[in-house]
């Protein structure tokens, strides 16, 4: 598989990646030295976010449409000798979640703007930072670099549930959260050294230069031996499994979800870490292995799909129950990966970015329900429609989004999934579409607890409904789940580009198309800058 | 001009639904007067688009298709979102804006004062939007968005008294019942597109004929199953008695004459598939007449006046299905038509009644209103009339039309199903009439008081209703007698089966002589109930007490819902609390657990403590010497080393480990 390259230089002028990677730490290093205004530092941290949002939008805008390229790509050494570099790029597998990341921390900022009072400095620079985490998560095509921001990622996501988690176990929740993640990167690392050395000795074979390299470009051209794809398969498959998380290693999820501060469920549950990986990495570097246990991991997202929203039927606690929807949609995108298919990997990559709006917005609005009742869980709840009708009339909007509702951007993504379930083996999409019942059973059922039912009872204390700051946020996220659900063309076309040459890799095989270097205009734009 | 006309029918309603929906969302900027205008307005304007349309088709029946936009698409999937003109949704068209406008009009009236009233109308237009999507859908996905669509505002239109505990619970069980069949429908979606590579019907049907008997069955079935949800057939019929919880136009508009017949469309609409699947249509037909007679018997003891007419609903859907069962898909839709006229105009005089007596429901509380409520009165006659089959009305065109088909189709069994639960439905409608508007009054003293007839408002619509009910079957009929009729040559090209299936002759005689036995069988019904509400009226509860057992039986509807309980809503709610006790014993106590096992090693945790903390540059630095380590150590490239970077990897899982019991102590 070659993956042909567009610099940044050439497409827009600027390295827009880096900027996008890096401004948010400058950010915060700028909130760092205002030291006194409180209101000066919202302020700016909003203004970061923003610039950071419309410069990801720019990115949106100049992206070239159903290609398969690579763009906006940076180059730089870093570590020669072994085969590290700086580089930066995207395609229409990871271009999607960099405006999403930018567009949720825009919102995180609007929302804290109210919702946090202690700590403020710490608790917007740490924001800052896990956002230029995320997107350099996203941007990055060197393994190792990706990895550093994988870990990285840690350090401000333990802080901000340990210090600002309102739950009493948060400090539990915090450590769980980056052992969990730490134990399967430690894995993951491995598996990516293997790929460096699977590289090296077929350079050495064939006396080329580099000798190593960790470049998912370069690593794509050198076929991994199938006796070993096995092995590395599996211990990526532990970071991501574990991040994502997948069935069964998800417990750190409902802790961190319930105990860690809502901006922080926002971003765990909305922007899907892990399973980009397995698009990202595993998919593409180890077709053979995927597909020898393509039906372990369907099995496993059907699992989780079933089991999911099983649990989360009965739960009473708002924020665990999304807690394990979102478990349950981590399996339905689990089940579009592993069809291995256009339709499948197409839904996987969409639904992976409306869950974005659906489920990291159904966070905002139990934060708005925590922050009037001092609960997330049905007990102080019943009436609500009476009580904050508006609120009322956007949970169910998400909702709605989130059970995938035809109109709504969860439709889009769920069908697509089952369509490409289906054409791998009728049974994944029989069995998978028992969620879409139980989605509608656990989501609407607690909806009629918490929101229907007499007013009578639970008009003890009268309830502000949505303020203006949290009216944008909604309608913000509203707007998107309604723009995707009806008309999803311009984010398709994004994705198509790579779905297609991923989908034909995955047909293939990584043993067709190993020469590399074909297209000379390809190989001219790899010294960017 | 065309696509444009086209495009504006569902637009009208959803500009309103967008107006509406602004108005209550920014507090009510403008009065009650402007939202209901743009409510019944936009409908009418639909209605009025939609008549200009069918009067082009009329000319050249055609099928036109209408595509707006690419909706989803990538790979060999492309859908879009596209309408499809033919009779078939001329039909459609014209009974959803058409008896969809009177219920508007009814619905200011009936509405007037309630507290939510902007809401509601936002609400009714958007199921507009969803039910015209439905009906004009090119392709699957198009009909589905507006399958899902309706039955998301029957669910907030059941729950538009949501501070009332039934609503809200009706409100859930509509839509999740709905789900399991959309399942059903999903899969039919994903077998067509796996068959044919294309969800647009026209290409669809046209390559029909390949599919192979097995595929077939499989795509009749799944549809089926979507079709039973939605037209609450056996044994999924249970939401739409509950459903009467919602305010009575929805159940009039949404309950019986337009959402719950989307099924019929839909299986009318594929019967190019059905046609290739007996096994499939032998199913349709005998849930169809099964659930027929199986309502009719509930309904006939049931003393809520909204349930009973729910009742009677789920059991003219099953004649709509025992039609296309037998292959009478014209007849199918005709029925459609007409029950959409008699039904409406049941629930809306239903409702009229309701109104008058300050919103009681229970028919034992009613009686002798005939009097007081002399126009609802005539309306609701004519109502019962028309569903029970009295001759000319157009009920009894239809419904005769269907039960001949079956008898000269030699379905006798299916006859003979549909003849019994013709005799139930005249029976209970007409113990409905005389326990409603005859006899002695039971009403409550205060409500007797205040009784009244309904406003011009809701009286005009109940009119007309009325004047379609006794003269609507004449378009089955006129000019060439029956299945010869204007309808019937009109939606010929679309429901035409493909292959013959031919009835026998029996003789010029036998379409009369079934005239004859349809038209017997509701005059017995009405007779029956005259005798046993007019002539003797203690003779019910003699009856009652005698068959105890089944009197018991039907009152509490076969025990359905409590046996549904039993069997599948609690026991999923079992498994899911088992499910969550697993998870937090199990699958988390094995992290836990591991946590535990350290904790005697107390020792370390402090080291690793600060090694977590400041972990995240640490690891990266520690990967980077692990790499090149383990580089410098492999230039020989020896594979076998890999176990070597197994054990470093392992050393460090170690220290993790250790970091649980961290966690343990030190918390």
């Amino acid at each position: 598989m070659i993956l042909n390259e567009v610099a940044a230089g050439q497409q827009i002028g600027f390295p827009i990646l880096t900027v996008l990677t890096f401004l948010p730490f400058l950010g915060a290093v700028v909130i760092w030295l205002f030291q006194k205004d409180e209101d000066l530092i919202l302020k700016s941290a909003l203004a970061v976010a923003g610039l950071e949002f419309f410069i990801s939008a720019v990115l949106f805008w100049h992206f070239t449409p159903n290609s398969a390229h690579i763009q906006f790509a940076e180059r730089a050494s870093w570590i020669p000798a072994i085969g590290i570099g700086y580089h930066l790029g995207v395609d229409g597998i990871s271009v999607l979640f960099i405006p999403l990341t930018a567009f949720l921390l825009v919102l995180i900022m609007v929302y804290s703007w109210d919702a946090e009072k202690t700590l403020l400095k710490p608790y917007l620079m740490a924001l800052l930072a896990l956002e230029g985490t995320m997107i350099g998560v996203f941007a990055s095509l060197d393994l190792i670099l990706f990895f550093v921001f994988w870990e990285l990622m840690l350090i401000p996501g333990y802080f901000l549930i340990k210090l600002w988690g309102p739950g009493a176990d948060r400090q539990y929740a915090a450590l769980k959260y980056v052992l969990y993640t730490l134990t399967g990167s430690v894995l993951m690392l491995v598996g990516i050294v293997l790929l460096n050395l699977n590289f090296h000795t077929a350079a050495v074979a064939s006396h080329t230069e580099p000798l190593y390299s960790f470049d998912l470009v370069d690593l794509l051209t050198v076929p991994v031996p199938p006796e070993q794809q096995a092995l590395i398969f599996f211990l990526l498959f532990f970071g991501f499994a574990f991040k994502a998380p997948v069935f069964p290693f998800h417990t750190w999820l409902p802790t961190a979800l319930v105990e860690g501060p809502i901006v922080m469920s926002v971003l765990l549950a909305g922007v899907k870490l892990g399973t980009y990986g397995f698009i990202r990495f595993s998919l593409p570097l180890l077709p053979e292995a995927s597909r020898s246990w393509m039906w372990v991991m369907a099995a496993l997202g059907l699992a989780a799909i079933i089991y999911g929203a099983l649990i989360a039927l009965v739960q009473t606690d708002f924020r665990r129950l999304l807690a394990f929807s979102s478990i349950s949609h981590l399996g339905f995108v689990m089940l579009g990966l592993f069809a291995l298919n256009f339709q499948g990997l197409q839904g996987s990559l969409l639904q992976m970015i409306n869950l974005g709006f659906s489920t990291a917005g159904l966070f905002f609005m139990v934060g708005f329900l925590y922050t009037r009742t001092g609960s997330a869980d049905l007990a102080a709840y019943g009436g609500l429609a009476h009580r904050v009708p508006l609120l009322a009339t956007f949970v169910l909007i998400l909702g709605l989004a989130s059970i995938g509702l035809p109109g709504t951007n969860g439709f889009v993504g769920e069908f697509l999934i089952l369509v490409g379930a289906f054409r791998a083996h009728w049974v994944l999409a029989a069995v998978g579409v028992l969620g879409v019942i139980l989605g509608a059973a656990y989501f609407l059922w607690y909806y009629e607890r918490a929101f229907f039912g007499p007013a009578a009872a639970s008009a003890l204390k009268p309830l502000q409904d949505l303020q203006p700051r949290e009216w944008g946020i909604a309608v913000a996220l509203g707007v998107m789940i309604l723009w995707i659900g009806l008309y999803p063309a311009p984010f398709l076309n994004m994705i198509n580009g790579s779905v297609q040459a991923l989908a034909d890799r995955l047909e293939q095989g990584s043993r067709v198309q190993a020469v590399r270097g074909s297209e000379p205009a390809a190989t001219a734009q790899r010294a960017v800058r | 001009m065309f696509d444009l006309i086209v495009i504006l029918i569902p637009l009208f309603p959803l500009l309103a639904v967008v107006a509406n929906g602004l108005n209550v969302l920014l507090g009510h900027r403008y009065s009650d007067e402007i939202a209901h205008r743009l409510g019944w307005g936009s409908v009418l304007a639909s209605f009025v688009c939609a008549f200009w349309v069918v009067q082009h088709t009329l000319g050249a029946p055609a099928p036109r298709t209408v595509v707006v936009y690419r909706w989803i698409f990538g790979g060999d999937l492309t859908v879009n979102f596209g309408f499809l003109i033919d009779p078939l949704s001329c039909v459609m068209l014209l009974v959803v804006t058409g008896v969809g406008f009177l219920i508007h009009v009814y619905s200011v009236g009936y509405m007037h004062g309630e507290e939510g009233f902007t809401r509601f109308f936002a609400y009714m237009n958007l199921f507009m939007v969803s039910m015209l999507l439905l009906v004009m859908g090119n392709n699957y996905l198009v009909l589905f968005i507006g399958w899902e669509g309706v039955g998301l505002c029957s669910y907030l239109l059941i729950g538009y008294y949501y501070d009332r505990v039934s609503a809200a619970k009706a409100a859930t069980k509509a839509f999740v019942v709905n789900r399991i069949g959309d399942a059903g429908f999903l899969l039919a979606i994903f077998l067509v597109f796996a068959n044919f590579g294309t969800l647009d019907y026209t290409d669809v049907f046209a390559q029909a004929a390949k599919l192979t008997p097995t595929a077939a069955t499989a795509i009749a079935v799944c549809l089926f199953i979507g079709a039973v949800g939605k037209s609450a057939q056996l044994p999924l019929y249970t939401w739409l008695p509950d459903a009467m919880e919602g305010p009575t136009p929805v159940s009039a508009l949404i309950h019986a004459a337009t959402m719950v017949t989307a099924g019929v469309y839909m299986v009318v609409r594929n019967h190019a598939i059905y046609d290739l699947a007996p096994a499939a249509l032998l199913l349709v037909g005998v849930v169809g007449a099964a659930t027929a007679l199986f309502a009719a018997t509930i309904g006939l003891v049931q003393t809520d006046i909204k349930r009973v007419l729910a009742y009677s609903t789920v059991s003219q859907l099953g004649f709509m299905f025992l039609a296309c069962g037998v292959g009478a898909y014209a007849a199918a839709i005709f029925h459609l038509v007409t029950h959409a006229f008699f039904k409406a105009l049941l629930f809306l005089s239903a409702g009229s009644v309701i109104h008058a007596l300050a919103g009681e429901q229970d028919i034992r509380k009613m009686g002798g209103l005939w009097k007081a409520i002399p126009v609802t009165h005539g309306v609701f006659l004519i109502g019962t009339a028309a569903i029970a089959g009295f001759p000319f009305l157009s009920g009894w065109w239809s419904k005769d039309e269907i039960l001949g088909h079956a008898f000269t189709h030699g379905h006798y069994f299916l006859w003979f199903l549909g003849a019994t639960a013709a005799f139930c439905t005249a029976f209970y409608m007409s113990r409905l009439l005389y326990l409603t508007f005859y006899g002695e009054s039971r009403v409550d003293h205060d409500a007797a008081h205040h009784l009244h007839e309904s406003p011009r408002v809701m009286l005009a619509p109940l009119i007309l209703l009325a004047v379609l009910s006794v003269i609507g079957g004449l378009i089955g009929v006129i000019p060439g007698g029956l299945e010869n009729g204007w309808f019937h040559q009109f939606l010929r090209p679309v429901v035409s089966v493909s292959k013959g299936t031919a009835g026998h002759e029996g003789g010029p005689l036998l379409p009369y002589i079934l005239m004859a036995v349809t038209t017997v069988i509701a005059v017995g019904g009405w007779f029956l109930a005259h005798y046993f509400y007019q002539l003797k009226p203690d003779q019910p509860d003699r009856w009652a007490a005698k068959l105890r057992g089944a009197y018991a039986l039907l009152l509490n509807k076969y025990w359905v819902d409590e046996v549904y309980d039993k069997t599948v809503v609690e026991p999923v709610k079992r498994l899911g609390r088992r499910c969550d006790a697993v998870d937090t014993g199990v699958v988390d106590g094995a992290v836990v657990g591991v946590r535990r096992l350290n904790e005697a090693s107390a020792a370390a945790s402090t080291w690793v403590e600060k090694y977590v903390i400041y972990g995240g540059l640490n690891v990266t630095g520690f990967a980077n010497h692990l790499a090149s380590r383990v580089l410098r150590r492999l230039q020989t490239g020896l594979v076998h080393h890999y176990a070597t970077i197994l054990v470093a990897g392992f050393v460090l899982l170690v220290n993790l480990i250790v970091l649980f019991f961290w966690v343990g102590g030190g918390s």
